[in-house]
């Protein structure tokens, strides 16, 4: 089963981490980590999110560099649902 | 007698031990302690050709690995005093560090070495590079192919290492400064032996423990986890700047090494309690568990303490300027009761604390005050500040000087500091200083910035929340992404604001001052 994960997730940045900010501007390409958007206790939280929101358990190894955009968050997050 | 310092501690345990491993960079490589002891006389050697001379500073620019640790010993060997920047860090405000205590020579990594040029470039500084490559077999420390290329070209002669003495230079620790730019810490051979030699006695170490080397090496608490197993022989596990951030992948690896003595920030320990999976192993080898940096709420230390039930923990305190200069034994029940964070504790002997008002008067137990600390842990003074070094001791008639920490305590009738809070725009995240006036130096840069101003909240769960406001010129709206993007290029991460206020004008007290009160109240 596919799930809207990119707007999901989006929502979650925009309000935990970008409170305030024009939705438009957080692109599925925008750098998340790079650019200072995400550090790593709110990679945590991202994550945790991610996890409770999906169903899904993400391992420190299949994280290294995945979440730097909305489009990497999303092929991580597709790829451990399960499919119909 | 020979001369104690730092570097004559691995001297020591080399020659008892030197089969022994000294230092371990987990699935890269390890050292013993003759490799290590070899590895840094040949970056002594090295340092000296390039025109090093006793009392200089060497800049360090790398990761942590076990390179670093040998040009640590090899910087001290040389008689020079070691300046670790971070890493992480824009090169811009690493340039700056190093250009302003005059390095002359920097080690740093290839992939770092274009940027920071650069920057150095930009302020006419031209220090002596080494860049270090990485190697194609991960196993071969980076370093001795650089020496090795170095030595190709032109040998480097064979010097005996220089005799500091306890008022020797030996590293200085850069931190943030209230006036935008960071201010350099400098700490002696004796400043540093004083506090292992507290370690020694009250962690008793023995040379089967493994220590772990958490924090980065431009932090204070890198100098207990360095040279106090280096003294008694013991292991050094060394945990790089990713996977430091990273629990889930913490907690088996202080499995795996065999890690007794643990020492972080409370925000690392509570990062673990709630998303390290914790429950998947047994932490029997554990033996002490110290933590400083910060104040660690009760709900947070509780649940690190429900996991690891073994070891002993000691709240640690003390600004960069002391390291540590007070500690508390956390005792193994928590009573059920308990919401107020446990004390910082009694002063570290040899050192002696007072508790002084603002005319520097001592107060009565249970007042209010602000701790001063004397004795052989208190800094030398800040590097090239003299305005600031004479504002930061306290001078007594006997002409005793007494480093003001800015924290205000009360101290109880058996001796015991319950810290109160900050004197002064000094707040602290995940362990690191932040002044808030440096983020306001840096937003100012900001082209599309008129005026800002920094707070920071109390945050139940995460600790604290930096907010920044600003108004804008001609109306133009930067946007929130790009106030980040432009902060990751000139602040360290940890001092990136979690949030952005845009106001038509900041808010003014009755004496036109910015009235940080009242923006504290916006939500």
């Amino acid at each position: 089963m596919r799930q809207d994960v990119m707007p999901a997730v989006k929502s979650f940045i925009l309000e935990k981490f970008l409170p305030g900010e024009d939705p438009q501007l957080l692109t599925p390409t925008t750098e998340l980590m790079r650019s200072g958007i995400l550090d790593s206790l709110a990679t945590l939280e991202l994550v945790t999110f991610l996890e409770q929101r999906f169903g899904i358990e993400l391992e420190a190894h299949e994280l290294g560099g995945k979440l730097n955009s909305l489009a990497e968050i999303e092929r991580l997050v597709q790829a451990k649902l399960p499919t119909a | 007698m020979e001369a104690r310092n730092l570097h004559g501690l691995l001297a020591q345990s080399a020659r008892r031990n030197p089969g022994a491993v000294a230092v371990v960079d987990p699935g890269v490589n390890e050292l013993t302690y003759d490799e290590v002891d070899r590895l840094s006389d040949r970056v002594r050697d090295r340092l000296r050709a390039c025109g090093v001379n006793p009392g200089d500073r060497v800049g360090l620019y790398i990761r942590k690995s076990v390179d670093s640790i040998a040009i640590l010993f090899g910087a001290l060997k040389a008689g020079a005093a070691y300046v670790p920047v971070d890493p992480d860090a824009p090169a811009e405000r690493c340039a700056y560090i190093l250009d302003n205590c005059a390095v002359r020579v920097i080690i740093t990594e290839s992939r770092l070495e274009r940027a920071l040029t650069t920057e150095l470039n930009r302020l006419g500084s031209k220090p002596v590079i080494i860049a270090l490559e990485e190697t194609a077999d991960r196993a071969i420390p980076p370093l001795q192919v650089a020496l090795d290329r170095c030595d190709a070209i032109t040998p480097a002669t064979s010097r005996s290492s220089h005799p500091s003495t306890s008022a020797d230079l030996a590293y200085i620790l850069y931190t943030s400064g209230s006036t935008g730019r960071p201010k350099g810490v400098m700490l002696t051979h004796g400043n540093a032996l004083s506090f292992v030699d507290w370690c020694s006695e009250t962690f008793e170490p023995v040379t089967s423990d493994v220590f772990s080397s958490h924090a980065p090496l431009h932090f204070d608490l890198s100098i207990l986890d360095v040279y106090v197993p280096i003294k008694h022989g013991a292991r050094i596990v060394l945990i790089g700047e990713e996977l430091g951030k990273d629990p889930l992948a913490l907690a088996p690896l202080i499995v795996e090494q065999g890690i007794t003595m643990w020492y972080s920030t409370p925000s690392i320990l509570s990062l673990m309690a709630n998303y390290g999976k914790l429950e998947r192993f047994r932490f029997d080898g554990l033996r002490v568990v110290n933590f400083a940096g910060e104040v660690f709420p009760i709900p947070q230390l509780k649940a690190i303490k429900a996991r690891w039930t073994a070891p002993r923990f000691f709240n640690l305190y003390g600004p960069t300027e002391t390291n540590v200069c007070t500690y508390q034994e956390i005792p193994r029940e928590i009573p059920e009761t308990q919401t107020e964070a446990f004390p910082i504790g009694r002063i570290c002997q040899p050192n002696r604390g007072r508790v002084v008002d603002l005319d520097g008067r001592d107060v009565a137990k249970g007042e209010i005050g602000e701790l001063v600390v004397n004795g052989p842990n208190v800094m030398v003074g800040y590097w090239n500040l003299p305005e600031n070094n004479a504002r930061a001791f306290l001078v007594d008639d006997s002409g005793e000087r007494w480093y003001h920490t800015g924290d205000l305590v009360v101290e109880t009738d058996d001796g015991v500091y319950i810290y109160r809070g900050r004197r002064d725009r000094m707040v602290k995240r995940r362990g690191y200083r932040v002044e808030l006036g440096e983020i306001e130096a840096a937003l100012a840069r900001h082209p599309a910035i008129r005026e800002s101003a920094v707070v920071a909240v109390e945050d139940g769960s995460a600790g604290i929340r930096v907010r920044a406001y600003f108004s804008a010129r001609n109306g133009d709206r930067p946007s929130i992404i790009a106030l980040k993007q432009f902060c990751s290029e000139h602040l360290p991460r940890y001092m990136i604001p979690d949030t952005f206020g845009l106001l038509e004008s900041l808010p003014r007290t009755s004496t036109d001052k910015i009235d940080y009160q009242r923006l504290k109240t916006l939500t």
